[in-house]
């Protein structure tokens, strides 16, 4: 049973407190939205799920792997990169690869796949967040939809169990949005685990199973979205929705 | 008569190659007429009122002709400074020395800088278009000096069929012949040096004029002088200017006095440069000077063509071109390690890395190959490693050049490895990659569109620079056209070859310039690819 699970996470920086206890079980399938306002925490919430950053308290369980406070051992971190695929803000493609080939580099050079083998599950992804046709460009010939398109396709090469989504439409024009964000609805109907960080509302609302509101490093509130979203507890939730959702 | 004496009859008073012309500045004092004043012939009485004649000769390394003693520095002693006070006593008249470039002599005379050139000059046809020669005053011969255990070497043919390294003086009677018999030959500026080489093993032997062997050559422990002597001779003479006849004769007078009083000799047996060669100056005619044109102009100035010098330029460009790649390559390895260490390394090995780029862009290149050249070796033979640190003057300047321009390459390196945002590397990371991987596939690909427009223009700096290879006996296309130029060409010739080389440089760097310039455009403006749809 695939799941991740979050105890009393805590992460400092610079004498701050940027994560203060987080509580947080996502589990297999589930689509998991986090909202929140600039700043408090949700980038650095993936990057320990990621093993990207280290983290001073807690515990975090992904699958059968477990990261503990402190430097994180370089073959945890993989194993961990494994279960879990990123999608980052600002797309990071590689520019000097081709769309086939950033999608391709992972499968070949981590997996141990032949050229031909990782180029060919390079193609059937590219036709899976519909870029079979792009497959042939450089990232800065591509628009930023497409880009993030490729990016997911990227994540996904490796395989995994999961994946985490870090407002990967902020960067993208209102009308580029959809094309992205319908990827990560069919991704959610094949069963792949997703922690989605995003100011859509309307997304969580209709994609999310679970929507969850960080603030301060801190968990306001985690439920269903119709719950949190509609009628949520604080008055700290209800200041943040009503400006998002303007 | 064996080959090698047939070769030298024919070569060595004839290889017209003489020394000592002007190099293309030299065009201008061309034109000029000395101040006549100077120049106007005194009668005897006048004698004593007359200015000093100014003698012009280089006394830096020049023992035995002319040197500065070195037990009081200040003063110049030499057999050539004992010959002119003598006849100073002759003509009754002071003459000054003027320190003068070897190899500008000529040039000196010309310009009206010196009123006489006495320095081992060398009668050549070439030189005889545009002096007036004395009558001759001493008569050389070549010898070879090699080290005791190197029983192989016994003659010139051994050199020759060794391809043994020989090391002589630029611009001599014994490098034109190396250079006729195809011997690997190696020209250097300084008498000392060769011998030094030579005793630490990076030549095989030394060959030159039989009073620079017996003075630098005799006591120095492990080397040995070669019997017999090379055959062929060549004659040592005063140079003045043509229009400066009555001078002239006064002087060859004087020459004839000196010889017939004995004086001459008694000069050169303290010197210990008295031979039997000297007899064939002593008829007190012009014998001697016939005898130099019978055996020096057999042929005469062995056609400055674009066909006898070019393939020595395209030769001479051919090793530029290697030693600017292989100097690069050096340069990008360390330069590369060097950038890593400044990024990466622990702490202790960012600052030594700091500190290697500090120094090498500190210190000019040219010392920095003389300290490798001449001061290494002598370093390492304290620590007994002076076989392994002496390198020939090739790999020298390759290690020189390449550890100098890695500093630069380094800096560029580095700017262009940061400059690669954070976010690459977070990518690579959740898809697993190593950070070597990483670095690897990632990373120093993007970063080297962003090194290559600046490193081109490295590559053509440094294909510049290769030129100071020559001041370690690296004939490079530089070197090759001051040998070239200062070799007896005219002033046609003189041009052409300086059109010549010019294009060469030209020819290689500006489709690099061209290519730097091109890169940068298609890389900066375009980023990265836009270009291609
Ligand atoms: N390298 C860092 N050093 C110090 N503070 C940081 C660093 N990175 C992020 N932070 C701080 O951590 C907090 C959370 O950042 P982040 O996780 O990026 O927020 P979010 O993604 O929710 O906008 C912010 O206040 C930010 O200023
Ligand atoms: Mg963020």
């Amino acid at each position: 049973m695939f799941e991740i699970e979050i105890r009393g996470l805590v992460k400092r920086l610079g004498g701050r407190t940027i994560l203060n206890g987080i509580e947080l079980t996502i589990e297999q399938g589930e689509t998991l939205a986090v909202l929140g306002p600039s700043g408090s925490g949700k980038s650095t919430l993936l990057r320990c799920l990621n093993a990207l950053t280290a983290f001073d308290a807690g515990q975090i369980r992904v699958g059968d792997i477990v990261l503990r406070p402190g430097k994180v051992p370089r073959d945890v971190a993989i194993q961990v990169r494994r279960q879990l695929g990123m999608v980052f803000q600002d797309f990071a493609l590689f520019p000097h690869l081709r769309a086939i080939d950033n999608v391709a580099l992972g499968p070949r050079l981590v997996l141990g796949l032949t050229k031909e083998q990782a180029r060919q599950r390079g193609v059937q992804l590219l036709k899976r967040v519909g870029l079979q046709h792009r497959a042939e460009a450089f990232p800065a010939q591509l628009s930023g939809g497409e880009k993030q398109r490729v990016a997911i396709a990227r994540a996904l090469a490796m395989e995994p169990k999961g994946l985490l989504c870090d407002e990967i439409t902020s960067a993208l024009d209102p009308e580029l949005k959809w094309e992205v964000l319908s990827v990560l609805a069919d991704l959610k109907k094949d069963g792949l685990t997703m922690v989605v960080v995003t100011h859509e509302v309307g997304f969580a609302r209709r994609v999310a199973d679970r929507v969850c509101i960080l603030s301060d490093g801190q968990i306001l509130e985690v439920g269903l979205p119709q719950q949190v979203l509609e009628n949520p507890k604080t008055a700290r939730v209800q200041q943040f929705l009503a400006r998002v959702m303007t | 008569m064996d080959i090698e004496e047939r070769k030298m009859r024919l070569r060595w008073g004839c290889v017209a190659i003489a020394v000592n012309m002007a190099m293309l500045v030299s065009l201008a004092g061309c034109g000029h007429t000395h101040a006549q004043t100077d120049n106007q012939q005194p009668s005897p009485s006048e004698k004593v009122s007359l200015p000093p004649l100014r003698w012009g000769a280089d006394a830096e390394g020049g023992a035995p002709y002319i040197f500065y003693d070195p037990e009081r520095p200040d003063q110049l002693i030499g057999f050539e400074v004992d010959l002119i006070r003598a006849l100073e006593r002759e003509l009754g008249r002071r003459i000054e020395h003027q320190q003068y470039d070897f190899k500008k002599l000529v040039d000196g005379l010309e310009r009206g800088d010196i009123d006489l050139a006495m320095n081992g000059l060398e009668i050549t046809p070439d030189r005889q278009k545009r002096v007036r020669f004395s009558r001759p005053y001493y008569v050389f011969k070549l010898q070879l000096v090699t080290r005791e255990g190197e029983t192989a070497i016994n003659s010139l043919r051994d050199c020759v069929e060794q391809r043994a390294r020989v090391g002589t003086l630029e611009n001599t009677a014994a490098s034109r012949l190396l250079e006729e018999l195809g011997v690997p030959t190696f020209l250097y500026d300084s008498q000392v040096t060769p011998f030094e080489d030579l005793a630490v093993g990076r030549l095989d032997a030394v060959l030159m004029d039989v009073p620079i062997v017996l003075y630098h050559g005799r006591n120095k422990p492990g080397l040995r002088l070669v019997e017999p002597l090379v055959s062929g001779r060549g004659y040592y003479a005063i140079a003045f200017r043509k229009d400066d006849e009555e001078l002239a004769r006064q002087f060859d007078a004087a020459l004839e006095r000196l010889l017939a009083s004995g004086e001459l000799r008694r000069i050169y047996e303290k010197w210990g440069l008295w031979n039997t060669s000297q007899e064939e100056i002593y008829p007190p005619n012009q014998f001697g000077l016939e005898l130099a044109r019978q055996e020096i102009s057999t042929q005469p100035l062995a056609g400055w063509s674009f066909g006898s010098y070019f393939p020595l330029l395209l030769r001479a460009a051919w090793l530029t071109v290697e030693l600017t790649v292989l100097s690069m390559a050096v340069a990008v390895v360390i330069g590369l390690i060097l950038a890593v260490c400044r990024l990466y390394g622990p702490y202790p090995l960012q600052l030594l890395a700091l500190c290697y780029v500090e120094f090498f862009r500190g210190i000019p290149v040219l010392l920095l190959l003389y300290f490798l050249y001449f001061g290494l070796p002598a370093i390492g033979q304290v620590f007994g490693w002076d076989v392994a640190l002496r390198w020939s003057p090739f790999v020298t300047a390759v290690i020189g050049l390449g550890l100098n321009y890695a500093a630069y390459e380094a800096e560029i390196y580095r700017a262009a490895i940061s400059s690669i945002p954070r976010a690459q590397w977070e990518a690579a990371a959740s898809l697993g990659l190593t950070p070597m991987q990483t670095f690897r596939r990632i990373i120093l690909p993007q970063a080297l569109r962003i090194i290559l427009p600046p490193s081109t223009t490295d590559f053509v700096a440094l294909f510049k620079d290769t030129s100071l290879a020559g001041t370690i006996t690296v004939v490079e296309l530089s070197k090759q056209y001051q040998i070239l130029s200062t070799s007896g060409a005219d002033y046609r010739a003189l041009v052409e070859i300086g059109i010549a080389t010019a294009l060469l440089y030209l020819l290689m760097a500006v489709p690099l310039g061209y290519l730097s310039r091109r890169l940068e455009e298609r890389w900066h403006a375009g980023h990265l690819v836009e270009g291609r749809h």
